[in-house]
């Protein structure tokens, strides 16, 4: 009972939540036929990358503002990922009156 | 002073909640048929993962994920979904052609999990002997503005040109009527 009670000072934890999001944004991205989806499932192995860098950088660093820094980084380049890729999609949909991905096959349409 | 009693089950209850949402949210964001709930689920998952950097020791960085992602990208990707048409057809895929993808999706991320959390686990990690910092608010702040001033320019670069070449491609299809 009380290690269950300190499970939150542990790093082991934090590292598997980590693999399960990353495991979920595999699935989601081979399972999904959409462009937003695999999109929503790239983001979710973006937040698993990012939690197992604040869980390294909280257990295992010896400076502990880097990973801080380094997970502040990546939601920037992710915000930036999604605004391009939602207008590539909004182009692609215009093109093809569709975002599924099994229906763009051809290039230069 | 006596401390608050049953603060430790207090503090685990919120841990258990916050991991309870990170990983519903993720299952929900993978496995949901319809795509706006997919978007929902990424952003439990989202608000899940802000508790578990506060439990990091990162109040900036949780404060910063629900801004950022719950108020910015999981907006943009609701708006995307207005725009287009997301959901799956449905029945137009053969049925035992669906089941082979998802067992085969299952298999590959099942491995992937196993094989992740089996490194992290048994990975020779060793604490630190002694911090640098104390990886507060201000700490970040100093080293932003020392060490990591030219990343933090060129993210700011960076998101310019993504605006700029957002606006460029979502336009380009565009013709006045």
């Amino acid at each position: 009972m009380n290690a269950l009670l300190h499970l939150h000072e542990r790093p082991a934890i934090y590292l598997i939540v980590a693999a399960f999001l990353l495991a979920a944004g595999v699935y989601g991205l081979i399972r999904r036929r959409t462009l937003i989806g695999m999109l929503i499932a790239g983001e979710l192995i973006f937040a698993a990358a990012s939690l197992n860098f604040m869980a390294v950088n909280r257990f295992f660093a010896p400076d502990p503002s880097v990973g801080q820094i380094f997970v502040l980084f990546i939601m920037g380049l992710a915000a930036a990922e999604v605004a391009i890729a939602l207008s590539i999609i909004i182009a692609v949909y215009r093109n093809y009156r569709s975002i599924h991905s099994g229906d763009m096959s051809e290039l230069k349409g | 002073m006596k401390p608050f009693p049953f603060a430790d089950y207090l503090v685990f209850a919120i841990f258990a909640v916050a991991v309870g949402l990170t990983v519903g949210g993720a299952l929900i964001a993978a496995l949901s048929t319809r795509i706006i709930r997919g978007v929902s689920g990424l952003m439990i998952s989202c608000v899940g993962l802000a508790g578990l950097y506060y439990f990091l020791n990162s109040p900036f960085l949780a404060l910063m994920e629900i801004l950022i992602y719950v108020g910015a990208v999981c907006v943009t990707i609701v708006f995307g979904v207005m725009l287009s048409e997301p959901d799956e057809p449905a029945g137009e895929e053969k049925r035992r052609h669906a089941r082979l993808w998802s067992g085969g999706a299952l298999a590959v991320s099942a491995l992937v999990f196993a094989g992740v959390a089996w490194l992290s686990l048994h990975g020779p990690w060793t604490a630190p002997a002694k911090l640098v910092s104390d990886g507060s608010v201000r700490a970040v702040g100093l080293s932003l503005l020392t060490t990591y001033s030219l990343p933090f320019e060129l993210i700011s670069a960076v998101l310019l040109v993504a605006i700029l070449g957002a606006l460029v491609i979502a336009r380009s299809g565009r013709t006045k009527e």
